[in-house]
């Protein structure tokens, strides 16, 4: 995975709570076998018509936004799992997502990939938007090591939170595979404890 | 000793954890992971790369469900690229050494229908799926959630996933359901008061005398749902009826070993005074029949209120999405949505595909027939599910009442395969998602109970089906 670790970068706002992965990626785009390419259909319904024509109010569609930051409403990336929407909006080109809130699936998802999911006060978010909006050239930096955003040539600045781990794997580029294969012999003295597979153990001879 | 209390989920949670990381998730063993073929290729590839197989292939199940046809399933899949993702999954599962139920297959169906009704999922199990409807499985007493494709390929090599162990809530419903209200209308009712987003961090036990009086599949309706409110999963304590729910089931303990298991199923509860960081009860009696009207599962009404207003919000800042979502509708803030024309019904889903649910439509319908101008649709939720429904003649009532009886898949919910609704349509569907664009583009959905749903197609408009109900 790549490393994270700050980045000051213009932002594209997106004021609209709730954002679901449906919307982020449609269903009808989720069958191919790879994790690449996905950008192209990022919101692909909110972004085109159905003639495929860009629609010209959506704000991915506005010239005057553009950067890694993606700045989007409360409940950012409910229903649906599908982990191809923190890839549509990676390889889209957006390394970090902020919100005054994210739904759990989808943060997980994001830090899996290296892009940061960053959850600010409603407050901070509202303000935000304000400045984007005042000023499409808002350079925001956030910054994990400190795990601080700040919105440049301001003293307005938030801190948020993250977990641990999850910070040192970014900050690192590590992967959680890399670290549970280590743990091999743990997991399997954790199996000779198991009720569940002591009950199916006959079952599951026959089933082979 | 009040810290000797455990809630069902911290019972389940501690009796799984391998190890724990400073700073950091737990390390969760899962008992069952099952797969499918939209969020397992990339995971299946990410094991290639790493030059590793599946860590313990008697963990993993894998079904087609999510892009599967639902008429001639023995015919080759036509859309290329279903056809190709389903191939997908056949190559990798003989590859990996996973367990396949492929079209075709007698247990074939959707991944949260065949678990249980192939006595697979247990009480005190964790299971996971790269599906976030994983929360079904919670109706047995089982810690079940959705996974990223990352988490599945992590389980895959590893048969653990770190977690965070999320918050606890317990949502009681008290007292007698009316005639006409079922599980759905409960979880709908549930989510619209809790709201979207409302349990997110949470992992719900529901609890209280409603929820102990209903059918396994009737709790797999709400247990379905959970992740619609944000929640992680959802789950119920085990009891007498889903111990003889699981009694002779394909892969189920049997003899001894179902003695054992059953004795240790009974310490899955709740200790009395353990505690949870959030309750909530609500009064059966207060619910009636639910529909949405918006563009999420929390905008729900009872089937008589009206469509609330902007000002009825409590927060401020949703009334831009309100506002969208009821344009997307093309509803007015304030409508009824009573006797409103309908084109498309949607009966399916694993929300609502079980045998259980195909009885109460076809009970409903027969010696009716659904409005000339309705496309009524009912696909069950599996092989088994079909099997059962011919056995039993529901098959002829559907027909005789003008429904089309499928094949099983998850079909119109997410519109996959070819079964979408056409932009601009009203389906009413058992599904469990409203968003935009989810059964098709700019298809409008309005989530229901089967009863509902079977009603509306009988009549061609929403329709109270307390209404119709003989005495």
């Amino acid at each position: 995975m790549e490393k994270f670790v700050k980045i000051t970068a213009t932002a594209v706002p997106l004021p609209i709570e709730d954002i679901d992965t449906d919307q982020i990626i449609p269903a009808r785009f989720l069958k191919a076998t790879t994790r690449e390419g996905f950008g192209d259909n990022l919101f692909r319904d909110w972004r085109f018509d159905n003639q495929n024509n860009p629609k010209a109010d959506f704000v991915l569609n506005n010239p005057n936004y553009s950067g890694k930051i993606l700045v989007a409403g409360k409940n950012f990336g409910c229903g649906s799992s599908r982990e191809h929407a923190a890839w549509a909006i990676a390889d889209y080109g957006f390394k970090v997502v902020i919100s005054s809130f994210f739904a759990d699936i989808f943060k997980n998802n994001a830090l899996n990939n290296g892009l940061l999911p960053v959850q600010v006060s409603q407050s901070f978010l509202d303000t935000l938007f304000d400045k984007i909006f005042a000023d499409k050239d808002t350079q925001l930096e956030v910054d994990l090591e400190a795990q601080t955003v700040s919105i440049a040539g301001t003293n307005l600045v938030e801190h948020f939170d993250i977990n641990q781990y999850k910070k040192t794997c970014l900050l690192n580029g590590y992967d959680d595979i890399d670290y549970l294969l280590n743990l091999k012999d743990k997991i399997e003295a954790y199996e000779k404890t198991s009720k569940y597979l002591s009950l199916v153990s006959q079952e599951q001879e026959i089933e082979a | 000793m009040a810290t000797d209390k455990k809630t069902l989920f911290q019972k389940i949670w501690d009796a799984h954890v391998v190890t724990t990381i400073a700073d950091g998730p737990d390390v969760l063993y899962i008992d069952k992971h099952l797969i499918h073929e939209v969020t397992s290729p990339q995971a299946f590839a990410g094991l290639e790369k790493r030059g590793i197989g599946v860590f313990r292939t008697q963990n993993i199940l894998a079904t087609a469900d999510h892009n599967v046809p639902t008429k001639d399933q023995h015919l080759p899949i036509a859309e290329p690229l279903s056809r190709f993702q389903v191939d997908k999954l056949t190559e990798n599962c003989d590859k990996f050494g996973v367990e396949l139920y492929g079209l075709g297959h007698p247990f074939q169906g959707i991944v949260h229908v065949i678990g249980p009704e192939l006595g697979i999922t247990l009480p005190g199990m964790t299971i996971v799926c790269g599906d976030s409807h994983t929360s079904t499985h919670g109706a047995f007493g089982t810690i079940a959630f959705g996974i990223g494709t990352s988490e599945v390929e992590q389980v895959m090599a590893t048969q653990c996933l770190m977690q965070s162990k999320p918050k606890t809530m317990r949502i009681n419903i008290e007292g007698d359901l009316s005639r006409g209200v079922l599980s759905k209308d409960i979880i709908l009712y549930i989510i619209s008061k809790i709201s979207m987003g409302g349990a997110t961090g949470y992992f719900v036990e529901y609890a209280g005398s409603a929820i102990r009086s209903l059918s396994m599949e009737a709790r797999m309706t709400i247990c379905n749902m959970s992740i619609e409110m944000g929640a992680r999963g959802g789950l119920i304590a085990p009891d007498d009826i889903t111990f003889d729910y699981i009694k002779g089931r394909e892969f189920a303990p049997k003899e001894e070993k179902l003695t054992e298991a059953v004795a240790y199923w009974r310490t899955l509860f709740t200790d009395e005074g353990a505690t949870f960081d959030v309750e909530y009860t609500f009064d059966a009696a207060d619910i009636t029949p639910m529909i949405t009207y918006g563009t999420n599962p929390g905008m729900g009404i009872k089937i008589k209120e009206h469509i609330p207003t902007v000002n009825d919000l409590k927060e401020e800042s949703g009334k831009a999405s309100f506002e969208k979502s009821l344009a997307y509708m093309g509803f007015n803030a304030g409508d009824t949505l009573i006797d409103k024309p309908i084109n498309y019904v949607f009966i399916g889903s694993c929300t609502n595909s079980r045998i259980e649910d195909l009885r109460l439509v076809a009970q409903f319908v027969k010696g009716k027939h659904k409005a000339p101008h309705v496309n009524a649709m009912i696909v069950p939720g599996s092989k088994q599910v079909e099997q059962q429904a011919i056995a039993e003649g529901l098959d002829t009532i559907l027909k005789e009442a003008g429904f089309e009886l499928r094949e099983p898949g998850c079909s119109a919910c997410l519109g996959m395969n070819e079964d979408k609704v056409p932009k601009g349509e009203y389906c009413v569907s058992t599904s469990n998602r409203n968003f935009e664009g989810r059964q098709g583009p700019g298809a409008r959905t309005m989530l229901v109970s089967p009863l509902t749903a079977a009603a509306t197609a009988i009549t061609g408009k929403i329709t109270d089906v307390r209404e119709l109900l003989t005495a």
